[in-house]
């Protein structure tokens, strides 16, 4: 069952009308079960393992277990990611374990500005994009005559 | 009928899709949109944040020219694409791609995403056109920009509506019907243009793996042919649509090969010790000029891989071990240096996989791979339909206003049909535009979208009469599950539908068995392509007995619906094109050799949206001058 709820720490987003996994999950895959208030990934042959679901669970109530028909037991890749990094603990079949961290961003969240600070220009009719030439560093947009 | 209620929205430009070319298309056409007063809105069918094709994340960018430094031009990147598709591709757009795609680039790194530079302060390369990037949140923040941007201009962004088909006024796209995948609500959009960026296709072919492995396919599992199936029921002419992509990568899992074979240099094998690129190399001579050329075109490359396989060398082996050998050997006599080296190897491997497939990172630790230590399986994976990547399926679109090509009606990316554009997946023959080019095509389109609805855009003409049938035509299943789910004791087995589920596995069996996927050994012939047609005639009229139990069914009922019309429009190629000119991705049986005297030529097909009779045609290859 690729990504999997665990009992125990899922609150359901606390009755929310959607929960942090349903409202992220790009293949629509995970709901609520309303009377037990836990969510459940209600097509796990369809999972893509991109633990978009894990990653953003509040209760960390959240993991995937490796596609039982071609992965042996007993491993899982586990991460925790915050505003500008994201710490991944690899645990293997063997019990041996390997951490890693890893940079996600260099901007605070939210901050990204469309035109990048670039210089813009009006004229609909030329080749050049709304920021160009200047986020190309060129004086000119290329061209062949 | 199901009693959904019905909501239209009203806008200027309409952008169906929510990944990397649609996120495009909206940061630069709402740019455009607020100077002139018009509104843009976004459809997508998940969260903007991880929606498409990127929604893991990726480990590295796949195309940078590096025009500013003198690094490449892009008339080097047309080089590139030519040989790669074996003389098949649209310069104008490969051309225009490369030429905006630095900026796009650039734009990223201000948004935030971490490129990896060198001491001097130069972008790390993985390969010639590629950059490494930490790149877990790639998606998140090209749509933040995109989100940053809509907000800014006053358009609007509606996530969870699933986009099903065109509005048509005669040959002029006027918007698009879709539905909440959590609400009764069936939506009609009317615009003045449409962009579409919804995406490739998978689970068209057969995948590797049946059992709750179904979902872990290279490519993502929720690229349903949307795009295309779009684009061929606004009866737009369609390009290169044989021209699917077979990637080669670790097995089962398919973790990327990209940092292996070209940041640490590593060989692949078979299980014999043979390197078939170097074993195999007369072959190559069979495909000349393309054969010749480096880097070798990825099909060939897949080619050669798949003859020792057939010939029982499997398994095939990426030799990490002795690329981190052949790395250590350079720090042999300082211990420190190498311990750090190793450290520094050992974190780049795992990030490629924890970046953008984890299933690889999962796999290797439930197997105990220690990639320094012994080596790792790779394999072909199933066929996918992927016009940003190696493949080259998509729209016939109008080339730049600026250059001398043949193929320009007036706005670019707009496909043949009026006000309708395509980018990304979406768009054909403009192959390796990848992440980055996608994004800067989706920018390209946004802009000449927005000149269209300036220079030309009219108030939508959409026949209510003809959305009320669209509506009750695209509700059906769910009235078919309502009517007749209770006659048997179970729901799942009954003579008067068939579920989701089960109608996805017919048209996969056709397809791997009839149209050359991983059990015909990617092989098919004009006498397999004939019976596999038969067979999805039949496959089509059973298409509208499908049922759905809810939303999220119904999503699945039309995500099959987009993958039979791609699956068509395939096998019609493949059969109207008397060779075999990618014996990597298919191989025509009966045609086994290139024949460049007739066939070096676009294949496009259209479909007459009234009748469903499709056109088959020729289109000539335009080099660009002095290229």
């Amino acid at each position: 069952m690729p990504s999997y709820v665990i009992t125990e720490k899922c609150d359901g987003c606390k009755g929310q009308d959607k929960t942090a996994c349903m409202y992220i999950c790009p293949n629509d895959l995970m709901v609520l079960d309303k009377e037990k208030m836990k969510a459940y990934n209600r097509d796990p042959q369809m999972c893509w393992e991109c633990m978009c679901c894990v990653k953003i669970c509040p209760q960390q109530a959240m993991d995937v277990r490796g596609y039982a028909d071609f992965v042996p037991m007993g491993a899982s890749a586990t991460p925790l990611r915050g505003s500008e990094d994201i710490m991944w603990t690899v645990k293997f079949r063997d019990g041996s374990i390997k951490r890693f961290k890893f940079p996600t961003r260099t901007t605070p969240e939210g901050s990204a500005d469309p035109l990048g600070g670039f210089g813009t220009h009006d004229d609909l009719n030329s080749q050049a994009l709304a920021t160009e030439p200047a986020s190309l560093g060129l004086k000119e947009v290329p061209t062949k005559k | 009928m199901a009693n959904w209620e019905t909501v239209v929205v009203n806008t200027d430009l309409l952008i169906c899709g929510g990944g990397f070319s649609a996120c495009g298309a909206a940061t630069e056409a709402a740019y455009w949109a607020k100077k002139k007063g018009l509104k843009v809105t976004l459809v997508d069918k998940a969260a903007l944040d991880r929606s498409g094709a990127v929604a893991m994340g990726l480990s590295a960018i796949n195309q940078y020219v590096g025009i500013k430094d003198g690094e490449n031009t892009p008339e080097d990147y047309i080089r590139y694409v030519r040989s790669d598709l074996m003389g098949i591709s649209r310069e104008d757009l490969v051309y225009n791609i490369a030429r905006h795609v630095d900026s796009t680039v650039h734009l990223f790194e201000k948004w935030g995403l971490k490129i990896w530079k060198d001491e001097q302060g130069k972008y790390v390369h993985e390969g010639r056109w590629q950059l490494m990037i930490n790149g877990e949140s790639y998606k998140i923040i090209i749509a933040e920009a995109a989100k940053n941007a809509i907000a800014a201009a006053g358009g609007e962004i509606i996530e969870r509506v699933f986009i099903v088909e065109p509005l048509m006024d005669g040959n002029k796209c006027v918007g698009a019907v879709g539905f909440s995948t959590r609400e009764n609500k069936f939506y009609v959009f009317k615009a003045k243009a449409v962009i579409v960026g919804m995406g490739g296709a998978v689970h068209v072919f057969r995948p590797r793996s049946v059992g709750e492995g179904f979902g872990r396919s290279w490519y993502p599992p929720f690229n349903s042919g949307s795009s295309a199936y779009f684009t061929i029921k606004a009866g737009a002419e369609m390009t290169c649509q044989e021209v699917r992509f077979i990637p080669v990568r670790f097995k089962d899992a398919y973790g990327p090969v990209g940092a292996w074979f070209l940041l640490f240099k590593s060989r692949a094998v078979s299980a014999t010790g043979g390197d078939y690129m170097a074993v195999r190399k007369a072959e190559l001579e069979n495909w000349k000029p393309y054969g010749l050329v480096k880097p070798i075109p990825a099909n060939l490359r897949n080619y050669l891989g798949m003859l020792d396989t057939e010939q029982g060398l499997g398994p095939l082996y990426m030799e990490t071990d002795e690329a981190i050998q052949n790395i250590a050997a350079h720090y042999k006599d300082d211990p420190k240096a190498f311990k750090k080296k190793m450290k520094e190897l050992e974190s780049e491997a795992w990030e490629d996989f924890l970046d953008m497939t984890i299933s690889q990172a999962i796999l290797w630790a439930a197997q105990n791979v220690k990639p320094e230590e012994k080596h790792s399986e790779i394999a072909a994976c199933e066929p996918y339909f992927i016009g940003s990547h190696s493949g080259a399926s998509g729209a016939w679109v109008s080339g730049p206003e600026d250059l001398p090509t043949p193929y320009k009606w007036g706005y670019t990316n707009m496909t043949t049909v009026e006000a309708l554009f395509a980018v990304g997946d979406g768009s054909g023959a403009s192959s390796h535009k990848f992440s980055s080019g996608s994004h800067a095509e989706g920018r390209i389109a946004g802009k000449s979208a927005i000149k269209y609805i300036v220079e030309k855009g009219k108030e939508p003409k959409v026949d209510m009469a003809e959305v009320e049938k669209l509506k009750a035509k695209i509700l059906l299943p769910l009235d078919l599950w309502e009517k007749h789910s209770k006659e048997t004791t179970d729901p799942e087995v009954n003579t008067n539908y068939i579920v989701p589920r089960q109608f996805l596995h017919r048209l996969q069996k056709i397809m791997d068995e009839y149209a050359g996927g991983v059990i015909s050994g990617f092989k098919t012939s004009k006498a397999l392509c004939e019976r596999g047609l038969e067979l999805m005639a039949l496959l089509k009229e059973d298409s509208a007995k499908m049922a759905a139990r809810d939303h999220h069914e119904l999503m699945r009922v039309w995500e099959n619906n987009q993958r039979v019309y791609q699956a068509e429009a395939h096998i019609r190629s493949i059969l109207f094109r008397e060779e075999t000119r990618w014996p990597g991705y298919y191989f025509r049986a009966d045609k086994p050799k290139m024949d460049d005297a007739n066939w070096k030529c676009f294949v496009n097909c259209q479909m007459d949206p009234k009748t469903g009779q499709w056109k088959m045609m020729k289109r000539d290859i335009w080099t660009m001058p002095g290229v």
